[in-house]
């Protein structure tokens, strides 16, 4: 992906910067969709009364509280890192890019954060509707975040709502910065919603949340497949299932849409990006379209099969549709062809995978045969569904780096390059060092991850408890609560 | 309205409030290993389970305030301090876990040596941010292109050092006083006989630093002999100090703990009215230095920035409030604590 090149700062720091981003990038979409899935079971509990529901809230609730910890743990790396690393680019967008990181915090690590302490800690402390509304919110602030930093991103690869300065002078788009004006280079800010709404913002917050949706619906689909083959909390893992399913369902069929429009809206804003994710050489009509290729860089060309016209129809509809192609496209302003094709592909094969998982499993629900181990489709689809708690895991990081890479040599689409961002101030040994205590300690924290959740899968929910719920419970107030 | 101002002291006020917040949380990690029994150590960490993650969101909206408002402050600071900024975050990152992972299992090695993950991390956290404020103070090696010129180990000069334990003996002091409210019985009367040896701690550390300061950054004080009202603050401060033995001695574990509160917040008072309106002094040539005037982003950002945070922060505040409201009282273990 990147070559041989010698241990320089750019090198390291881009390696770092996509080392401890994609370790991160494990937890917040589970967060978002077991936060889903954590509202949608407690929902059930207050409206229907089965307990079965309230032990489903609280076991699902401590695997939550788990990956949350270390979704905080690696992610004040990532805002400590554009100063750290990404110091000259820091300079550049701090007044817009900032501003969204500064809301994330405002408006929903706050939140997320606060009421987390009622959802994991508040069971007995306040009452049920309270506790729901702290479920809600920690939920709510989950979405938030993922709000603010896509704004963020999205910016970076259409910029809207702002212009460049360069010692206070406007100056257009399309400047190259000559030996030493960077230092009095920046990005100003003309218009808030221009910059919220940038044209790929809202299309590729839309992909982002469903395909964090994904992860949390498989990951609970991929335990309750577990518990249902094993013949254990067989009640429980065939009600989780039923929820993971729905989010599932609602998730993959969503995904194509939303990733439909983000194409769509690549192929408009960021023409380089696109040529690289479909391989695309030569410009033309009629562009096929590649369900799985190989690029051979040297030589310009991309082989495997194709489907005729497929992507001249996808981007507008028709099949005469001219799409430009890397060979018009200079080489300095091409990201890593190779690399972007192969993580595209990856993400939407995945994509695919857990439609047609998804769908079987909602095939097997309807026919009611989602608990009959003997009947083989199901048994075929829950040994299935095990592993598939891989699927968006590998879709969200394949689709980060298509995102990331495909935007190279951009950290600013248009105004700024990645290899002018760096922090000036620090040596290539420095970030070799990070580097290495950063692989040695998420190392750690991601073996003792797994054993810890491993752990917490093998002994399952408590013993479902049917205790008699006297009829005014809900409107019961307990001594300690709000 | 001068917007540059108010996002000094906004950005000040996050970060004291991080210190107020979180200063008990790494207190209590700093004070973990002084009891030996399995049970109290899980009160303590049951003592800032519900709201420590809560009060760490501090540190990640001061840093992105800072980020917002004065981007180059963030950039050279962030950059310069690379190093210590990688081990603080090391440091963070081995405290959230410690908590998270501790009590999981129930295997003796495990438990120490995540209760030594906690101490270690909280200390060394602590001890960094110290060693950060007392660069900010002490001045930086600033080049004229804003960027930092020094070194790691430049930056472990006596004055930084100082500050650091300073900082450490502060936290230490602050969670022992946070603890004496959450705990009770034979705990609580343990926890209380720390209390008075870490205000000790803590006065003998701040009077040196004091006399450091008027010694060798002299320029820190300059604002009070132009001013000299405001040295109202420095007797606020004097007060709220001398009245956490007092509270204490008459029982009053809320009023000791909120006069450590105030303590905290006047001490980043003096510190902001003292550097204002620098964030980074630069040495030798001051005129390289970093101000809120000269590092600030637009006036247009400024302005949305004071309105989300005219929209978010009383927001904030009132859950913040209601959380620790709800969590009030004395530490009950149950089967989802940590």
């Amino acid at each position: 992906m990147f070559g041989l090149r010698p241990m320089n700062v750019e090198f390291l720091a881009r390696l770092q910067f996509a080392f401890t981003i994609a370790f991160h990038y494990l937890y917040p979409p589970l967060t978002i969709g077991l936060g889903m899935i954590l509202v949608m079971m407690e929902g059930l509990w207050l409206k229907t009364r089965n307990p079965l529901y309230h032990n489903m809230a609280r076991f699902w609730t401590k695997v939550f509280g788990l990956i949350f910890g270390l979704g905080v743990a690696t992610g004040i790396v990532m805002e400590f890192e554009f100063g750290t690393n990404w110091a000259t680019y820091s300079r550049f967008v701090g007044d817009i890019f900032g501003s969204a990181l500064a809301a994330e915090g405002i408006f929903a690590f706050f939140l997320e954060s606060g009421f987390l302490a009622i959802l994991l800690f508040g069971w007995d402390k306040v009452g049920p509707k309270m506790h729901f509304f702290a479920t809600c919110m920690v939920a709510a602030g989950a979405h938030f975040s993922a709000v603010w930093i896509i704004v963020a991103n999205s910016w970076q690869q259409t910029p809207a709502g702002s212009h460049l300065e360069i010692a206070g002078q406007a100056t257009p788009l399309g400047h190259v910065f000559q030996a030493g004006e960077l230092g009095k280079a920046r990005m100003v800010i003309d218009d808030f919603w221009g910059v919220v709404f940038s044209p790929s913002s809202m299309d590729r917050l839309s992909h982002t949340l469903v395909g964090a949706w994904s992860a949390g619906a498989f990951f609970v689909i991929s335990v309750a497949a577990f518990y249902l083959l094993k013949r254990r909390h067989v009640n429980f893992a065939a009600a989780s299932i039923k929820c993971g399913l729905v989010l599932a369902l609602v998730a993959s069929l969503l995904s194509l849409i939303t990733g439909h429009d983000s194409a769509q809206g690549v192929a408009h804003n960021q023409p380089s990006k696109l040529a690289a994710m479909e391989g695309l050489w030569e410009t033309r009509g009629a562009v096929p379209l590649h369900p799985f290729g190989w690029v051979d860089t040297k030589n310009g060309q991309t082989h495997g099969p194709q489907f005729p016209a497929g992507l001249s129809l996808l981007v507008a509809g028709r099949t005469d549709h001219v799409i430009t192609g890397l060979n018009d496209i200079a080489p300095e302003l091409r990201p890593p062809v190779q690399a972007t094709f192969q993580c595209f592909h990856l993400m939407v094969t995945m994509g695919m995978t857990m439609i047609a998982v998804t769908l079987w499993g909602t095939w097997l629900w309807w026919r009611k045969r989602l608990g009959d181990l003997s009947y083989r489709p199901t048994h075929g689809f829950l040994m299935v569904a095990v592993p598939s708690v891989l699927l968006p895991q590998i879709a969200n990081q394949a689709g980060w780096f298509t995102a990331e890479i495909g935007r190279q040599p951009w950290i600013v689409w248009g105004y700024l390059r990645t290899s002018e961002g760096l922090s000036a101030a620090v040596k290539a040994n420095q970030i070799v060092a990070s580097l290495i205590g950063f692989a040695l300690i998420y190392l750690l924290l991601f073996v003792l991850f797994l054993f810890l959740l491993n752990r917490k899968i093998q002994h399952g929910p408590e013993p479902e408890e049917s205790h008699e719920l006297p009829d005014n419970w809900l409107g019961q107030s307990r001594s300690d609560s709000i | 309205m001068d917007y540059n101002l108010l996002w000094f002291v906004l950005v000040g006020v996050l970060f004291a409030g991080y210190a107020v917040l979180d200063g008990f949380d790494l207190g209590v990690g700093a004070l973990i290993l002084w009891v030996d029994d399995d049970h109290d150590r899980r009160i303590m960490y049951n003592a800032i389970g519900p709201v420590w993650d809560g009060n760490e969101v501090w540190l990640v909206t001061g840093g992105g305030a800072l980020f917002a408002a004065f981007p180059p402050v963030y950039a050279t600071v962030f950059s310069g301090f690379y190093l210590a900024f990688i081990l603080l975050l090391f440091a963070l990152i081995f405290r959230a876990v410690a908590i998270e992972f501790r009590s999981k299992e129930p295997w003796r090695w495990w438990r120490r040596g995540w209760d030594y993950g906690f101490f270690a991390g909280s200390t060394t956290a602590a001890l960094l941010i110290g060693i950060a404020m007392g660069n900010i103070v002490w001045g930086l090696p600033i080049d004229a292109n804003g960027e930092f010129a020094g070194s790691f180990l430049g930056l472990l000069h006596p004055y930084a050092l100082l500050m650091g334990a300073t900082t450490v003996a502060l936290f230490m002091m602050h969670g022992s006083i946070y603890l004496h409210m959450k705990t009770e019985g034979q705990l609580q009367a343990r926890v209380r006989t720390w209390i008075n040896p870490l205000i000790i701690a803590f006065i003998v550390c701040y009077a040196l630093t004091t006399l450091a300061t008027l010694l060798y950054v002299p320029r820190m004080t300059e604002i009070l002999r132009t001013q000299p009202a405001l040295f109202a603050v420095v007797v606020l401060l004097a007060l709220a100090i001398a009245n956490l033995p007092r509270e204490i001695h008459r029982g009053n574990h809320g009023f000791a703990f909120l006069s450590s509160c105030v303590t905290m917040f006047l001490l980043m008072a003096l510190f902001g009215l003292g550097m204002f309106p620098h964030m980074v002094y630069a040495t030798p040539d001051p005129a390289h230095s970093l101000t809120a005037y000269n590092s600030a982003s637009t006036s247009r950002t400024l302005h949305i920035m004071t309105l989300i945070a005219a929209i978010g922060v009383p927001i904030v505040l009132s859950y913040t409030a209601t959380v620790y409201y709800i969590f009030r009282g004395k530490v009950r273990i149950g089967k989802d604590s940590y």
